[in-house]
């Protein structure tokens, strides 16, 4: 948060609609992504109740259990969430790139594309996280055997949750929050956590401003809270008396459709609205980068697809080289994907901007061909002086570079008031005259930034047999016990 | 502190005080900032009620799944005399229990009147603090002083005496999966225990002992992972004790706040209840929505007149402390001159006013330019 984005909060506040934080999408969104609305039930850490699940806005398949508390019916729900979801991730591959070899030779593939999870909430990707964490472990043998499938979506579903925390991944997404990231409303953020808000106050409804609908979204009845926790109201009104119906019929067809047709009523509200979202999204113009971070996410969704027979299921805890390492890498990604979106979106690096961090502003004088003749050998160092509003918190020497073109580097030279005089240092051809284009002429708007992609690079950390006794030592390696497999689901 | 107390029942138009619970009282100090809160807490008005009244129900519901399973995780808990339980803190967490003593103080001789409950736990601890006798007392009654008020509370815990010391158990049903457990509810589980710990404490000066024999050390049972196993986990509650002590000592000063309302002031039911609530100032923020009754009255009128802590406490510090939305505005677009104070403010806000139009102008030029796709430049729009 900022001055800036707070600034838009305000003006959406006094205009009730919605403001753009964004002028690209910073995320990617699939042709075909599986939008998932889940419900739990109350008071327990993640009995499912329900999905509603598809990866077409006409094509949604309903999933319930219809006494949330009756293990087998849980774990049939379970073997037959794991089937679309499966599904999905084999459809969802697309093509197989060849890769040149590793660095030790290695074959190396990449598929042409990777499936995407979209819920609506944190609470949605808080409940896929504890499903996963509930049946990766299930035994597919033995007196408590599930579905060989039940085991396979638990660990799918913890690979999902992992790179939901990877900064800049877009395998599973929590609709709020990418909305969040492209429009500021003029309520709090405590509020734009309810989808039907939040939607209300981007593309309200005809005839309503973004206040009108999202009060209106706050009421239950008309908008049934997009889970995964239901509406206490309902679930002592409606969903309470039809599952002790559906117990009472001792599992009659007919219960079960009553009891199906109630919850149906309180998913739909969410799941079209999801699918409004998404058509949003889509309207706006890709970010430079997306394609790059999907590339990666589609790397990770490689490796983990073709390693998948050989590895335990993830374990309970990280052992600590491998913790150490995934927060090194969400460090960097963090990083990186700031500085992406930065270099992708204007009204991003207006933030840097603000911040002092970059500036803008139009060329007032330029020497493109100036030559440092200081060295054994001259060089080209073109001076470009650019007059700026903007409060630069930069100290002469530092390397910026522009944010148009990131390989255009310079040096800052001398900071006067309203203006910034930068000695260029790469980026212009390897000539003593810079290739046409290269230097920005006078007139020219231009903006620098000491941002950079990649700040920081890859750290080295030990191999798991060389943990340090600082850490515990080298862990033991982590074999899935009988114990995993037959832990209660209550 | 007795001259408010006519104030205060004045206040409540006749109505009976509402009780605190651990919840409202761990509640008070959430927003210690709002007089309205302050005001209305300490006489013991019934927020929910006068929330009703003005037409801004409440929405705190809870749904009989979630009370049914914390019921009944509470029952196997303490089932057989807390066997459950007792082989949680020998086993799980190594304590040297030695020998047991179960003492319900729920209903004393059929009678559930609050001071003979209240005068039970006194007489029972006090023993147990001289003696040494006695493990496990539970539904202990308590009193502490809201505002020169006792106010009762009905504990679901156990008082649990280890070598000398009393320690605080309470049982949750929120699960703890691979040792974590969701960050809020524990936080919300710790403000209560606070409460309890510091009843305690109070009881145990009262009965001539030295307080720090109620341990800031409380024990929290919750079901392991999946199952409805109980795992114990010990939790410190010293930095919400100090949040609550604060705050309660600062309740205490109500009156200062009552000598600047009408004399005549009450939150009785009728056509005046807005206006006498309005009468006490509020400090409306997004998080009273998870605490307070009054939150969506106080919410409606912080947006009423504009006021920028309703988008949230981080806008309002973004905004050097601007407290309306017309005025950052108009500080932003140049048209209020900032005063001495204000005037950092207003140059970031117009640095920021001035850098979020050059970069959506820029957007706009290039995609007039570029000839997008009318969804595009629907969508665009219709976001603008």
């Amino acid at each position: 948060m900022s001055a800036l984005t707070s600034l838009a909060q305000l003006r959406a506040a006094v205009d009730g609609i919605a403001q753009p934080l964004a002028t690209v999408r910073h995320c990617h969104v699939a042709e075909a992504p599986l939008v998932l609305v889940p419900l739990k039930l109350a008071g327990e850490a993640a009995a499912p109740l329900a999905v509603l699940v598809g990866a077409a806005r006409d094509d949604a398949s309903l999933l319930v259990v219809p006494q949330p508390r009756n293990r087998d019916l849980r774990f049939q729900f379970a073997a037959e969430f794991a089937k679309l979801v499966l599904n999905h991730i084999e459809t969802s591959r697309g093509g197989v790139e060849e890769l040149p070899p590793g660095k030790d030779g290695d074959e190396r593939i990449r598929y042409g594309d990777a499936p995407q999870l979209l819920v609506p909430n944190r609470g949605g990707v808080g409940f896929l996280r504890l499903l996963g964490r509930s049946t990766r472990f299930r035994s597919t043998e033995g007196p408590y055997a599930v579905d060989p499938a039940v085991p396979v979506l638990g660990r799918w579903l913890t690979w999902f949750a992992d790179r939901y925390d990877h900064p800049g991944s877009s395998l599973l997404r929590a609709m709020t929050e990418v909305l969040r990231l492209h429009w500021a409303t003029g309520q709090s953020s405590l509020e734009d956590g309810n989808l039907a808000a939040l939607l209300g106050w981007i593309d309200p409804p005809d005839g309503l401003d973004g206040p009108a609908a999202a009060a209106r979204a706050e009421d239950p009845v008309t908008c049934p809270p997009a889970g995964p926790a239901t509406d206490p109201t309902f679930d002592n009104e409606v969903l309470a008396p039809a599952i002790a119906a559906y117990d009472r019929s001792g599992g009659d067809h007919r219960a079960e459709e009553r009891l199906r047709g109630a919850i149906a009523g309180q998913l739909e509200p969410t799941w079209e609205l999801m699918w409004r979202a998404v058509g949003l999204l889509r309207a706006l113009p890709e970010g430079a980068s997306v394609p790059g971070r999907w590339e990666r996410d589609r790397d990770a969704f490689t490796y983990y697809h073709q390693t998948f027979g050989e590895a335990y299921p993830q374990a309970r805890r990280d052992p600590p080289v491998r913790a150490a390492r995934r927060l090194h890498d969400l460090e960097r990604a963090q990083d990186a994907y700031d500085a992406q979106r930065a270099f992708d979106d204007p009204l991003v690096m207006a933030e840097y901007r603000l911040a002092g961090q970059a500036f803008g502003g139009v060329v007032t004088d330029c020497e493109p061909d100036r030559l440092d003749e200081t060295g054994k050998r001259p060089k080209l160092r073109p001076h470009l002086r650019v007059g700026t509003a903007d409060p630069v918190r930069l100290d002469v020497g530092t390397t910026v570079c522009n944010a148009a073109r990131p390989a255009l580097k310079g040096k800052i030279v001398e900071l006067a008031a309203g203006s910034v005089l930068l000695e260029l240092t790469g980026g212009m051809g390897r000539k003593l005259t810079a290739e046409p284009g290269s230097v920005p002429r006078p007139g020219e708007r231009v903006c620098f930034t000491s941002l950079s992609e990649g700040s920081f690079g890859a750290a080295k950390f030990p191999d798991r047999e060389d943990t340090p006794w600082t850490h515990g030592g080298p862990p033991e390696e982590y074999v899935p016990t009988d114990e995993d497999a037959e832990e209660e689901w209550s | 502190m007795t001259e408010t107390a006519p104030d205060l029942d004045r206040l409540r138009g006749g109505a009976p005080p509402r009780n605190h619970d651990a919840r409202t009282i761990a509640a008070l100090t959430a927003n210690p900032g709002c007089a309205r809160r302050g005001v209305m807490d300490a006489a013991g008005v019934d927020k929910d009620a006068v929330a009703r009244e003005l037409g801004f129900p409440s929405p705190f519901g809870q749904s009989q799944f979630a009370i049914t399973r914390g019921n009944a995780f509470e029952a196997q808990v303490k089932a057989d005399g807390c066997a459950e339980l007792l082989t949680l803190l020998r086993d799980g967490l190594g304590l040297a229990v030695p020998e047991v003593a179960y003492d319900d103080l729920e209903v004393v001789a059929g009678n559930e009147g609050r001071e003979l409950r209240h005068a039970r736990t006194r007489r029972l601890l006090a023993r147990a603090l001289e003696s040494g006798e006695g493990t496990l007392f539970d539904h202990p009654l308590l009193r502490l002083e809201i505002a020169g008020q006792l106010a009762y509370l009905e504990p679901d815990v156990i008082a649990f005496q280890l070598a000398g010391r009393l320690h605080v158990i309470e049982i949750k049903s929120f699960a703890v999966v691979d040792g974590q457990a969701e960050p809020e509810q524990v936080a919300a589980a710790a403000r209560q225990s606070a409460v309890y710990v510091l009843a305690l404490r109070r009881l145990v000066s009262e009965l001539g002992h030295d307080p720090a024999r109620v341990s800031h050390e409380v024990f929290l049972v919750c079901p392991e992972n999946f199952s409805n196993r109980p795992v114990a986990a010990p939790l410190d509650v010293r930095p919400q004790l100090a949040v609550l002590e604060r705050q309660l000592a600062r309740l205490t000063r109500i009156d200062r706040i009552l000598d600047a309302l009408p004399g005549d002031l009450t939150f009785g039911p009728g056509a005046a209840l807005a206006d006498a609530v309005r009468t006490v100032e509020a400090r409306y923020a997004p998080e009273c929505m998870a605490g307070c009754e009054m939150a969506f009255f106080c919410r409606d009128e912080a947006r009423a007149c504009g006021a920028t802590g309703a988008l949230g406490r981080s806008v309002r510090d973004d905004l050097g402390g601007v407290d309306t939305i017309g005025t950052a505005l108009a500080l932003a677009d140049g048209s209020l001159d900032p005063s001495d104070d204000l005037a950092e403010t207003a140059a970031q806000l117009r640095t920021a006013a001035r850098l979020r139009d050059e970069a959506l102008a820029a957007v706009r030029a290039e995609t007039l330019a570029g000839a997008p796709t009318p969804e595009a430049r629907g969508a665009r729009d219709g976001a603008a």
